[in-house]
This record gives structure tokens, C-alpha cells and sequence, in this order.
């Protein structure tokens, strides 16, 4: 009668609680969708995020966050799902803390989730993808995963810092506003001409420490608009270049881009253009979905939780370099 | 003319005896971008293959290189995924052990990137290929063809004890690169 597997009479309801980095975020989904949602972001007066000021941010508006979605969605909750890592320690802590007491308190099971997991399963639920190669773009991570046998693997990652790090590392070296991305791309926009920038692929990997610096060298002999553009052009076809390279190994169909610098209209255009002339899909969910977010938290939850994970109190513990392939994927 | 394959980066087209392979233009990038890495990469790698050469491993010989193209030898042979036996293993350790001592790393080591002809084996695709003297980098060669081993062949172990013999005789501290090669394993982060 039902199309739809998960069209069953009784629906399951996580509550997911979402704070590795500055944006710390709440929700409930159930299967079909996100029933609450809300989110309260750290925005520091100056320069970039400090671990322990986001982590106090975090625990001073946590339990408004927390009652706020409940009181929005919260009917039946069958668990509660936290990120356990990868992110800054204080901020992991602090939220993880909430979410034991939580679950506690409601008398339900709790489940400890992968972050980065989180960002490719929530991409699976609201975009058509698949079994996608999930290019994870975002300031501290910057990943090019794909499924194979019981793992997200890791087919290439960054060697130093993150794509959105070293976005932000330049921008504050040349006096714009955390956070530096959005602004970066804006004045790239009236760049006239491209100043050659280190380009490090390795193997699968991608390393941006390099070209933070060079940029800021660059700056000194050249107009702001034209080392954005420069800056853009040269990490952006870095990424694009080890997610095509992870498409053409894999041989999978489907391209899915993730993480809060997937807002970026330029890297979605290159991603976008890599993928046609290789006659492959690319999905990139709402923004909603992009950027640190409670709902994908208790998607992958939900997930866990309905084929089986537990997180026991004594193991629940945050892992700071949590990474993505070592989790045993039994959801898929 | 025919395309024989067609990856991420280049195209591969034969012609009689010769192979072409193209560094081909990729749209989504700046033009000085694309044309500075494809002729960086497509030097590199020619000069890569001619010094493996000069070392005693049996590779393409280069007959020219222009911005984006090598012309060379086609190797008419068999993939040694199709033949392979613990005997042509073991002569894999030794070629992968002579590469390794001339300080390059293959970066690709397949074996669909290992060729049987004429009674010897013989290194292709140098596409990301580098200089490395590091047990790290020569680890992660060894560990991606074990890979292979394990994914495509029966009795791998078999085979993966045969190339370390090999492996060994060319390779003064092959023992150590060994040792990191089952770090690497539980690291498990090459898929």
C-alpha cells in the first residue's frame, strides 16, 4: 500500500543538539521531516572563534535552545542525539554535558554521532543523491567522502587546516569581519586579473596553510579584490579536482556538497561545471542544511538509533578528531 | 586511432605503437590555472619515466613531449592483474624496490598499472608519480598495491609475502617500509 518504507504507523522522533563550533542548534526530526528547529550562533566581537568563549556562549543558551525545541516539536522523543566530535573540545563538552542530562531526564536512550556523517546523511534525506562522493566544506573540515563496504571513507582530506579556516585566516590578516568567506567572494567578484598562488594537491590530499600565507604576502603587492579572486580560484580547483579524481575512482554518479562554504556560489559553479562534462549528477541541499545544524544531527540519530546504536553514558565522551571512517555504517 | 582510456586528467589514445597521452582542459578552472598545472604535470611526469628507467625499472621509452602530451612506447602486454602469479610478484618487490631506492614514488601502483611483456614487467601511468625518500610515502605505494591484492586476487598473501621478498633484495631497509606499510593498514584511511 505504502510507496514509502518509512511511511509506518509510528514514527520515530529524535531530538537532535548540535554545537562543535560556533553555532549551536537544536532540533526534532521524524522520518519525513524536521519538526522544530532552533539555533543560537556565537559571533565573537573580534578577530576569529575563541574555543572557550564559544563553549560559555553554548552553555549560557542552552537550556533556553533546548526548551524552546521542545516545547516546538517535542510530542514522544524516543532518543537524544549529540554530536560527539569532530570539533572544539569546550564547545563538544559543553554541549555533550546537555545532551546526557537530557536524555536522562527523559528517560530515553542517548546516541553519539559523527559530525561529519551528519552532514552527508542529512544531504542524502533532503537532496535526490544517492550514493553520492560528499565534497565536506566548512572551516575546520575539509574532506572528500565516499561509501564503500560499511565505511564513509576518507578518499582525501586537508593536510593542515581547513578550506574555511584559511579562508578566515586571510580575511582577518587583511582587516575583514569574521567571517571572512562571504566577504571574500563578494570582492572577487571585481578582481581584474589572477596572481598564481601555491597549488597543493598531494596525492588525494589538499593542503591550505600555504596559500593562506601567500595570499597575504600577495596582498602587499597587489588591490584586495584580485588575491580574492586569486585565493578562490586556487583552493576551489583544488577541491574540485581531488572530488572529480574520487568520482572517476569510485566510479559513483552523484556529486554532494556539504559544510557552511558550500554557500559559496563559485565553488557550486566549478563543482557544478566538473560534473556536467563528466555526465554526473550534483546535488547541494537548502542552506538550512549546509552549515552546522541540530536537524542533521537528529537525522543521522534517527538513523543509528532505528537500526540499533546506543551510546552508553560511559562512552559517550567527545572525540575532538572523531573521524568519519571510524564509524561502522549497519544504517545503509 | 584509438582511445584506449579516458581518466580524471588525461586522455589515452594509441597510434600504431605509440601511445598519446593528453592532459585534458578542464573547464571549471582559470585557464592559467589549467594550462600551468598540465604543463608542469605532463614534464614531470616524463621526466619521472625517464629516470625510473635510468634506475634498471623497465618503463615506457619517451619518443617526445610537447605542452599537454607524451608520446611513447606502447607496452603490448598483459596487465599483471591477468597474470599474475607469486613468481611475477616477487619480480614486482624488485622493480618497486629499485624505484624506491632512486628516491621516486610510483603513487599509483595498480595491477593495472604493472604490464607483462616479452618475460618482464614493466611500470606505467607515472601521472602521480613524485620524488620521496620518505618510509611514509614509500609505505603508502606498497600499501595501495596490496589493496589491489587484497580486492581483485586469490591467495593474496601469497603474493604480498612474494613481493616483500623482492622487495627486500632491491631495497636496502625494506624492512622498515614493511613495518610502516602495517601502520598505515590500521590507520585505515587509504581506501
Amino acid at each position: 500500500m505504502h510507496s514509502n518504507p518509512f511511511c509506518v504507523l509510528s514514527m520515530t522522533m529524535i531530538f537532535g543538539l548540535e554545537g562543535t563550533a560556533w553555532n549551536l542548534s537544536a532540533a526534532i526530526v521524524e522520518e519525513n521531516d524536521v519538526l522544530a528547529e532552533t539555533t543560537a550562533t556565537y559571533r565573537p566581537a573580534s578577530g576569529g572563534i575563541h574555543p572557550r568563549e564559544a563553549a560559555q556562549h553554548h552553555a549560557s543558551h542552552i537550556s533556553e535552545i533546548v526548551r524552546e525545541t521542545l516545547k516546538k516539536g517535542g510530542k514522544k522523543i524516543d532518543a537524544v542525539a549529540f554530536s560527539q566530535g569532530p570539533g572544539l573540545g569546550p564547545c563538544l563538552r559543553t554541549v555533550a554535558t546537555a545532551a546526557r542530562a537530557l536524555a536522562l531526564t527523559l528517560d530515553v536512550p542517548l546516541i553519539g554521532v559523527n559530525h561529519c556523517i551528519a552532514h552527508i546523511e542529512v544531504g542524502r534525506w533532503k537532496t535526490p543523491a544517492h550514493d553520492p562522493v560528499t565534497l565536506y566544506v566548512s572551516g575546520a573540515n575539509s574532506q572528500v567522502l565516499a561509501y564503500r563496504a560499511g565505511y564513509y571513507r576518507v578518499f582525501g582530506e586537508t593536510l593542515d587546516i581547513g578550506i574555511g579556516n584559511a579562508l578566515d585566516k586571510f580575511a582577518r590578516s587583511v582587516g575583514l569581519p569574521h567571517p571572512g568567506g562571504p566577504k571574500i567572494e563578494e570582492l572577487a567578484k571585481q578582481a581584474s586579473y589572477y596572481i598564481p598562488l601555491p597549488y597543493t594537491v598531494k596525492g588525494m590530499d589538499f593542503s591550505f596553510s600555504g596559500l593562506a600565507t601567500a595570499a597575504q604576502e600577495a596582498h602587499k603587492k597587489h588591490a584586495l579584490p584580485d588575491v580574492c579572486h586569486s585565493f578562490q580560484e586556487t583552493a576551489f580547483a583544488m577541491l574540485v579536482e581531488v572530488t572529480e579524481r574520487a568520482a572517476a575512482h569510485t566510479r559513483k554518479k552523484e556529486v554532494l556538497l556539504a559544510g557552511g562554504v558550500g554557500a559559496n556560489m563559485r565553488l557550486r559553479e566549478m563543482l557544478g561545471m566538473m560534473c556536467e562534462d563528466r555526465g554526473i549528477e550534483f546535488y547541494v541541499p537548502e542552506k538550512r542544511f549546509m552549515g552546522d545544524n541540530g536537524a542533521m544531527i537528529a537525522y543521522l540519530g534517527l538513523l543509528m538509533f532505528k537500526a540499533g546504536y546506543r551510546t552508553q553514558v560511559l562512552d559517550s565522551r567527545v572525540d575532538p578528531d572523531f573521524r568519519p571512517d571510524k564509524v561502522v555504517v549497519k544504517w545503509r | 586511432m584509438e582511445i584506449i582510456a579516458s581518466g580524471a586528467e588525461a586522455v589515452i589514445a594509441l597510434y600504431g605503437n605509440t601511445i598519446i597521452k593528453t592532459r585534458v582542459n578542464k573547464r571549471y578552472r582559470l585557464k592559467e590555472i589549467d594550462e600551468t598545472l598540465r604543463r608542469e604535470r605532463t614534464r614531470t611526469e616524463a621526466r619521472l619515466i625517464s629516470e625510473a628507467r635510468r634506475c634498471g625499472v623497465p618503463t615506457p621509452i619517451i619518443k617526445d613531449v610537447t605542452d599537454f602530451e607524451i608520446k611513447m612506447e606502447y607496452i603490448d602486454g598483459d596487465p599483471l592483474k591477468n597474470v599474475i602469479t607469486p613468481e611475477l610478484s616477487e619480480q614486482t618487490g624488485e622493480i618497486v624496490g629499485k624505484l624506491h631506492s632512486c628516491g621516486l614514488v610510483h603513487g599509483d601502483l595498480t595491477t593495472s598499472n604493472i604490464i607483462f611483456m616479452g618475460g618482464k614487467l614493466f611500470l606505467i601511468d607515472f601521472g602521480l608519480a613524485y620524488i620521496d625518500r620518505t618510509l611514509e610515502a614509500r609505505g603508502v605505494d606498497i600499501h595501495v598495491l596490496f589493496q589491489t591484492f587484497e580486492s581483485t586476487h586469490e591467495g593474496h598473501e601469497g603474493l604480498i609475502e612474494a613481493f616483500k621478498k623482492g622487495y627486500s633484495r632491491t631495497l636496502p631497509g625494506a624492512e622498515e617500509v614493511i613495518k610502516r606499510v602495517k601502520e598505515i593498514e590500521s590507520r585505515g584511511r587509504y581506501a
